[in-house]
């Protein structure tokens, strides 16, 4: 085979992989939007707060030591412990398990029946807020998270391809790992959704609020819930990335990166946030490959947004959004 | 007692469809105006001027124009930011270009512009409704930003990629560059918002606004009513874009001075804005002064006071900043979605009793 076309076989295997990172993000926002018709900015957020915590949890450090030294003028910084991994990470899912009880507590329950876009800047403010809180609990300096995933090029991959081919592609093992967690991931959400008793009165209040309401459902228990699994996962997701690139505030921008998967798939579908991602991700890294040198470059940061713009202005409700049907 | 609609007896049709028509209202604002004119100016100084008053201004203009688009037309955009870039670097290659010509008809020119680029990437409202078109307007924000990182022409090939305003002035008075006076600077931004605002506040009342807000409450009921969505969509975007792109416009030839456009113009600003239209009040001209003057008085005032008066450290005020913000904006919605505007209208209803309750 042309080096080219293996080339753009190996762009387009890393764009895969790349795609499913985005996914774990739309992964959250879906779960909210369609229990709730919240569109949670925050995600990206919680992903970045998710790791923030698990990161100090880890490596021991005292909550807000930067507020008490900067009030008592002490110098404190850590316990002295570091915890196991696996431990942190439980952990971890509990404060965002407590994160998502306060949530709904002081914000959500307050806005019941407001207008979306209510609840939507309703997100962007919590979002400043965890952003903020993130930083002053735990510092704003950039840390290395390191939970044991496998990283760097897989080399099993590149030895095997090479003998193929005659040519070894590079894949990295996270975004391997990310993928099988990815797999399971969905997975093992659809078979929440579909065959528990929560996952089935979650997709009854997906369906209709009121008759939810109605048959006994609690509104305030499944927000709860959604909530948390969201906070999941966007922790599992701030391991991913937060391993690949080091934790700091430009995690929280991957919200953004996910918005367009999102406008693809359609909000309101999981299996759509999947393909979306994928197609966002080959996409993008396709376009940089054959288009971008000819135009400057950098063309990932607006890419995914164009495609997505010109995808819904032939189908406005996404490849598996429900669709949109207008009454007067 | 002393807010009253009643009892203003109207004469003839002029007076009956003037701006302002309760007398209340009508001092108000000329009040206002005389104070901003004749007071302010002899008071400024370049704190004043660069911490508050300039930002003020300009941010009042980009939420008259944001809210007309979102409060009026009911078409969300989160693409204020990349709109603003468009009016920055519009003024800033026509300032370089004929350098003769006066900065205001530049500044206007630049609007312009920003409308037509608005009207472009206002095309796929037609087809796309509610969040996604939310999502889409991302589009512009994030393409916008990129063109201007990386095409030289737009910043005249300079080695930084930054764009420099070149001095310039009105009148025998600098208005843009190093030796602009605080004072001129505020007189020429409150010039050009007081003018657009009488101009939003009256198309917000007249046949081009009634036809905004009937797309807004419902599109295919106002379609069925003779309102042509295009038209109605279209114009939003473009008087939107062009208030916008002013604001850009100003914010980098007036404000900044020199800028780099991820910096001074990405995502944040837009949410900055939308932000301001969303605590200011939808659907209102006053509730847009209102929301940008507490957006940009709460960072000075949370500045001032933890790290002027407790002496904590920057960085640690800028995350309570940021936390303070946060709060600040989801209780606000809780407390009034509507926002500030509907504080004054229950202020009015209480004005209008007030000191003699039932």
């Amino acid at each position: 085979m042309p080096e080219q076309l293996l080339y753009a076989m190996e762009v387009t295997l890393n764009g895969l992989m790349a795609g499913v990172m985005y996914s774990l993000v739309a992964l959250g926002f879906v779960l909210i939007f369609k229990a709730s018709g919240v569109f949670n900015y925050a995600q990206g957020v919680l992903a970045l707060f998710a790791a923030l915590t698990l990161v100090g949890l880890k490596n021991g450090q005292i909550p807000f030591a930067h507020v008490i030294n900067a009030i008592f003028g002490t110098d404190l910084h850590t316990f002295g412990w570091k915890l196991p991994a696996l431990l942190a990470i439980l952990l971890a899912a509990g404060v965002m398990v407590l994160l998502a009880v306060i949530i709904e507590k002081l914000v959500l329950k307050h806005l019941v029946s407001q207008a979306p876009i209510i609840l939507f800047m309703a997100t962007i403010g919590l979002a400043y807020f965890l952003e903020g809180l993130g930083d002053v609990m735990w510092g704003a300096d950039i840390k290395k998270l390191d939970v044991g995933l496998p990283q760097g090029i897989s080399e099993t991959i590149e030895t095997l391809t090479d003998r193929w081919f005659g040519y070894g592609f590079f894949i990295d093992n996270l975004d391997i790992v990310a993928t099988l967690v990815a797999v399971v991931l969905v997975a093992s959400l659809t078979i929440f959704s579909q065959y528990s008793k929560q996952g089935r009165a979650l997709r009854a209040v997906a369906d209709d609020h009121q008759a939810a309401l109605s048959v006994g459902i609690s509104l305030r228990f499944i927000w709860v819930l959604v909530w948390s699994i969201a906070g999941f996962v966007a922790l599992v997701a701030g391991i991913m990335w937060g391993t690949k690139s080091g934790v700091q505030f430009s995690l929280s921008l991957i919200a953004l990166k996910a918005l367009p998967v999102l406008m693809l798939g359609g909000f309101t579908s999981i299996p759509g946030a999947i393909v979306g991602g994928l197609i966002i991700g080959v996409g993008e890294k396709l376009f940089e490959f054959s288009i971008g040198p000819m135009v400057g470059g950098a063309t990932e940061n607006w890419f995914a947004y164009v495609l997505a713009l010109l995808f819904l202005v032939f189908r406005p409700q996404g490849l598996f959004g429900e669709k949109i049907i207008e009454r007067v | 007692m002393l807010y009253r609609e009643a009892g203003d007896f109207k004469t003839t049709y002029s007076e009956d469809s003037q701006t302002f028509p309760i007398r209340f209202d009508r001092l108000g604002f000329y009040v206002t105006l005389l104070v901003a004119f004749g007071l302010v100016p002899l008071f400024i100084n370049d704190y004043w001027a660069n911490a508050v008053f300039v930002p003020f201004l300009i941010y009042a203009i980009a939420a008259i124009g944001l809210n007309i688009l979102v409060g009026y037309a009911g078409q969300v955009s989160l693409g204020t930011g990349g709109f603003m870039a468009v009016g920055a670097y519009a003024v800033y290659k026509l300032m370089t270009s004929f350098p003769d010509v006066p900065v205001l008809i530049h500044v206007l020119l630049a609007g312009g512009i920003t409308a037509l680029v608005g009207v472009l990437f206002g095309l796929p409202s037609l087809r796309i409704k509610g969040f996604y078109l939310a999502v889409a307007t991302l589009a512009a924000q994030f393409f916008l930003v990129w063109l201007f990182n990386k095409v030289p022409w737009f910043y005249n090939y300079s080695a930084s990629g930054q764009i420099t305003v070149p001095q310039s002035k009105m009148l025998g008075f600098y208005v843009t560059g190093a030796q602009t006076s605080a004072s001129a600077k505020y007189l020429f931004c409150l010039v050009i918002l007081t003018l657009l605002a009488v101009i939003a506040r009256n198309l917000t009342r007249g046949t081009v606004g009634r036809k905004w807000m009937a797309i807004r409450d419902m599109d295919i009921a106002a379609e069925i009513i003779g309102v042509n969505p295009l038209n109605a969509k279209l114009t939003a975007f473009a008087v939107s874009s062009f208030f916008i792109g002013v604001a850009g416009a100003l914010f980098f030839a007036v404000y900044l001075g020199a800028a780099e456009v991820t910096e001074a113009f990405g995502i944040q600003k837009s949410f900055l804005i939308l932000f301001m239209v969303i605590i200011g009040g939808l659907g209102s001209i006053f509730g847009s002064f209102a929301g940008a003057a507490f957006l940009v008085l709460l960072p000075v005032f949370l500045k001032n006071v933890l790290v002027g008066q407790l002496g904590w450290p920057t960085d640690l005020a800028a995350h309570l900043e940021l936390m303070i913000v946060g709060a600040l904006i989801v209780g606000f919605l809780i407390a009034e979605p509507h926002g500030m505007a509907q504080l004054w209208r229950l202020a009015k209803e209480k004005l209008r009793l007030w000191p003699f309750p039932h």
